[in-house]
Parts: C-alpha cells; structure tokens; sequence
C-alpha cells in the first residue's frame, strides 16, 4: 500500500503568519451556517473577503503553530474554500487531525514562511515532504506525511471511510433551523 | 529505557509494550464522550448504525444549553434520539447538565492510566487525574464511537517538575501563565507534571493548569497521580486503577523545574496566550475593562467561585462593568447556593448564569461588542473569541479578575484584598 500513496499538489500559495488559531479560520459566528456559508467567513476577522479570492488547487501556507485552537473543522472549511494542501513551519496537532481526517493533506517544513511570497506556485509531495517554490526554482524538505495519515487523505477522509465500512449513514443528519 | 506517562497508556490501549515518539498509536479508548455541539453543525453528523460499547459512551450537553437556537435545540433531539437508540446510560442532560470536563471530574469518569476520548480542545483537562485525553475532532468522534478507535502521533514528552509551595492569592492559573509565559508554545510535545511541589498543588489548580495546556499547543498534558488523585477519585470511581506515573528512565525532550514559590499573579495580553504574558507587580498599564468573566472547564469550579466571593464581599461590582460568572455545573451551582456564594456574588452586582460553555466560546451569551475590554478568567483570548474581531480580551486568574471587576481596571488581586481577612 505505502509504495503506492501519492499525494501531490502544484498551486498558487497564500501565505498566514506565526499562531493562526481555529477561530480565525472557523469563527463561532459561522458555527450555524451551512458549509458554503461557514467556508466564506474563513479568515474574516484578519483578511475580509479572503475566501472569494480563493481557487481550486490553491496551497496554503502558514507560520509557527498553524491551527491552535478547537477542534472545529477546519479541514472541512479549507477544503470547500478550495484549498488542497497545507505547509507550515508547524501545524498543531488537533489542526492536523482536523485536516486530515477530511482529506486535507498538512505537513511541517521549517523554513516554509522565508522560501515563499504570497502568489508564488509551490509543489509540494506530500508523501516525501518535499516542497518547491517553482516561481523561485528553490527547494525545501519537508517531514514527510505519516502512512497511516497519508492512508486516510487518500481514501477521501474519516467520514467516508466509515460510510464505506458501514459504521455511519451516507448523508449527514443536519439539525433544522425553522 | 523507559516511559513516560502518556506512553504507557498509549502503548497499552494500543495493545504494544512501549510506543516512542513518532510512532503512531492506533487506541481504544476507555471512555468516549460525547457533546452538543457538533450536532447543530451543517454536514457534520452521521448517524451512527452502531457504537462500540454503549456503557462506556458518555453524553453530556455543554456548550449551547439551554439551547439559544432552534438549531441548537434540533441538534439536541437528535443527540437524545442517539442516546434512546443505542441504550446509553451516562446522559447529562438539562439539570444535570455542565461543562464536559467539568462533569466528567465529578463524577470520577476520567480515571488514572486510562484514555478518555472528547470532540473538544480541552480534553487535555483529564490529564489532572493521569488520565490521558486531547482534543479530537468530529469524525474522529465518529469512528471513536463507532469502531471504538482512535489514533495519537506518539510526541516527545517535556517534563515539568514543581517544588516549593504557592505565595498567597497566587493560583493555578498564575501556574500555567508562567509556564507559558516563559517557555512559550509546546507544539506537538506532550507535557507531564510531578516532582515534590505537586503536594502543593490541590486538584482544583492541577484541573486548570490540564485544562489550559492546549493554549500553548499541547498534546496530552499528564500529571503524576498520587494520594490527592485517589483522595478525590475514593467517593466518586468505584473501578480500580492502575495509574501510569513514569519510569525512573523515561526518556523526556526536556525537564523543567518550576518553583512555585516564583509564582507571581500574571495578565496576559489579548489574542494570544504563549510568551504574552506580564507580572502584575510591573504592568503599569491603566486598562479600563468592560466586561469580566469567570467560568469555563479551566475556572468554573467551586474553588473559584470562593475566591471571587471572598474578593467581592461587601463591595460592589464597579460602574460600568459588567461582571458574568458561569458555575462549571449544576452540582456547582447548587453548592454556591449552599455555601452563600451566590448571595455575595448577586449582591456586589455580578450576574451568575447557568452552567455552559457559554461566554468562553462567544457562542451562547456574554458576548463583547466592538472596542470593548474584557478580562475573563476561562481558556481563550484569541481575536473575536468572546464575541467581536475588534474586542480585546486579557485573561487573568478568578482573583485577578474578580479584582478588576471591582475597581473597573486591570489589577494586581494582592492590592483588593478581601475585606473580611
């Protein structure tokens, strides 16, 4: 199985600073939105209109202790912005289970933050850990994503892992509103 | 070579001899619990078609009761028609609802050497009774409760060792505020705490130093279990335990030792706890505050709410403050009421609610407008955390806040001190 995991994204990079925490991604404003709604509040407080600005295939990249916080998630709402990767100098371990588990890949790389501007195209491997600048032809390695982890990005994430196994049912049961 | 605490029961409910860091273990939990919360969430619930073992799945309502929404309130039907379904017998609905880490002390669910499972960031406050817990997330929740798995990155552990004895008015709190003001974030490490100063330390400070440790990043966050654990464990677990204190050859990323003795009351200053914190004997800044809170798992204890009744006996709250206090849990509110607390604390003018998360999420109540001050005594001080992006929240001990309630600044509490002492 692990000779045959690939996780690999080439894509535009939009760069966070040192101690991004859950309620900037997630706020609790959003908490009762719908998930479309819930993803266009991501980052508000700190950078009004940010998901709008979004593309599929985007990477995102942070600072020291990316995702601090809750265990609201986060993946989920980085996902439906459109984001497909995560690097930082290092992600907090409830973040990186939250990314994980909805098939967000997320590795550490130190150095991450000074080898990328806002805009550059990266391309990251998840599985060996190496990140590339391409617009700067520059080279980082990164620690590689953990097979178990990488087992569950590429099998879509928790949740349908266990509606596949027939743990859990297919569609969610959302709570009304009138 | 030996383990660490956390690793021994991770390499147990892992079923292995011994984890290392960078292994992953793969756990069945000993207890799960289940909150509120994510139930009101759009795309979050999948109904189970079957759980692990319905005798060790808790339920407990927490963070949205009672419910301010009809979302809320529909999450809350379905959370009571899952319970009904699979047979559970630990329900803590309304009435005999509070905080989940705070009813899961009470009634002795967190247990030493065991792993308790929870879909919410403080879980780490179990680690007050060696008991290993950290925050998840929802679909870990869900393959918790029905594969009865979950899987830890086994870290590095730092080990802090305490010695000496806390100076007056100095709490828990002021504890894990110098240890994050002075070692800043601990990401990806687990922490472990012991040495001859936890005497010091009864099982309402080690509850909120457990329960902060995921403002600096923390995984598990595991002290020592000794007689003050069992002594508080003897009334309210009837299972034996078998806890996990380390080896005398545990192989640790650092050990650290901190004289309680050194401990000054601390502020920390909003939108972020590691490295962000000032000794109140040199902050010389005049913050007018708005807004003060106490409460939440890490400060919604009785120990707490004596303080400030202790502080707020016979002064007022000052003009233009607002001073919220959140009981942990319904056993707490009702022991307030018994010791007299409640009288005190509605006298000098403060409001005391109902047991919830609540104002610590800004999701309930006790929300900050824009420009406006708070001082809380609970978890978190991120931007907008309590309310308003353009709000500045500082956090402080109960007596620290419970001080500044009274003169409408941030103040030292060893300046207010009780009237009747």
């Amino acid at each position: 199985m692990t000779d045959k995991l690939e996780i690999k994204h080439t894509g535009r990079v939009w760069k966070f600073g040192d101690q991004i925490n859950t309620d900037l991604i997630m706020p609790s404003a959003s908490f009762r939105l719908s998930e479309k709604d819930r993803a266009k509040m991501a980052f508000s407080a700190i950078r009004p209109g940010w998901a709008a600005g979004v593309q599929p295939g985007d990477i995102l990249i942070g600072g020291q202790n990316f995702g601090l916080g809750s265990g609201r998630p986060v993946g989920s709402v980085l996902r439906m912005c459109g984001i497909v990767g995560l690097v930082a100098e290092s992600i907090n371990g409830l973040c990186l289970r939250n990314c994980v588990n909805y098939s967000l890949p997320g590795i550490d790389c130190p150095g991450i933050s000074a080898a990328f501007e806002e805009g550059d195209i990266a391309r990251v491997d998840f599985i060996t850990g190496k990140v590339e600048n391409v617009t700067r032809n520059t080279t980082l390695q990164g620690k590689p994503l953990v097979t178990l982890l990488a087992e569950i990005v590429v099998s879509g994430g928790v949740i349908p892992m266990l509606i596949r196994e027939g743990y859990v049912e297919t569609e969610p049961t959302d709570a009304t509103s009138d | 070579m030996g383990q660490t605490s956390i690793e021994k029961i991770l390499a147990r409910t892992s079923g292995k001899d011994v984890v290392r860091p960078g292994d992953i273990a793969v756990c069945r939990p000993d207890i799960v619990v289940q909150a509120d919360l994510f139930l009101a969430m759009a795309g979050a619930w999948h109904r189970p078609k079957k759980v692990f073992d319905p005798d060790r799945i808790v339920q407990i309502f927490d963070h949205a009761i009672p419910a301010p929404t009809i979302k809320d309130a529909s999450g809350m039907v379905e959370a009571r028609r899952f319970a009904k379904q699979f047979g559970l017998k630990q329900v803590f609905d309304i009435g005999a609802h509070g905080i989940s880490h705070v009813i899961v002390a009470e009634h002795g669910l967190a247990r030493p050497g065991e792993l308790l499972v929870c879909s919410d960031s403080h879980t780490c406050a179990s680690g007050a009774f060696n008991c290993a817990g950290r925050g998840i997330g929802l679909s870990d929740l869900l393959q918790a409760l029905t594969k009865g798995l979950v899987w830890y990155p086994v870290s590095p552990t730092i080990r802090y060792e305490f010695k000496g004895s806390l100076p007056p008015v100095v709490s828990g709190k002021d504890v894990f505020f110098h240890i994050a003001h002075t070692y800043g974030a601990h990401t990806n490490t687990s922490l472990e705490f012991g040495g001859p100063g936890l005497k010091a330390l009864d099982m309402s400070a080690r509850r909120t130093i457990a329960t902060m440790c995921a403002e600096v990043g923390a995984e598990f966050a595991l002290f020592e279990s000794d007689e003050i654990t069992s002594d508080y464990l003897k009334s309210r677990s009837e299972r034996p335990v078998t806890p996990a204190n380390p080896d005398k050859d545990a192989d640790y990323l650092d050990v650290r030792s901190v004289d309680l003795g050194d401990v000054e009351p601390y502020v920390i200053l909003p939108h972020s706890v590691p490295k962000n914190g000032v000794r109140l004997s040199v902050f010389d800044k005049n913050i007018v505050i708005n807004q003060a809170f106490v409460g939440s798992c890490a400060n919604g204890q009785i120990e707490d709410l004596r303080v400030v009744a202790k502080i707020l006996q016979g002064r007022k709250v000052a003009r233009d403050v607002r001073f919220i206090i959140t009981p942990g849990s319904q056993a707490i509110y009702l022991q307030a009421a018994r010791e007299g607390l409640l009288t005190t604390l509605v006298e000098a003018g403060a409001v005391v609610t109902n047991a919830t998360c609540g104002a610590c999420y800004g999701g309930h109540m006790g929300l900050v407008g824009p420009g406006e001050v708070c001082i809380t005594a609970s978890t978190r001080n991120f931007k907008g955390r309590m309310g308003s992006a353009e709000a500045d929240i500082y956090m402080g001990s109960p007596a620290t806040v419970a001080a500044s309630a009274v003169t409408g600044i941030i103040t030292d509490p060893r300046k207010v001190m009780p009237l009747n002492a």
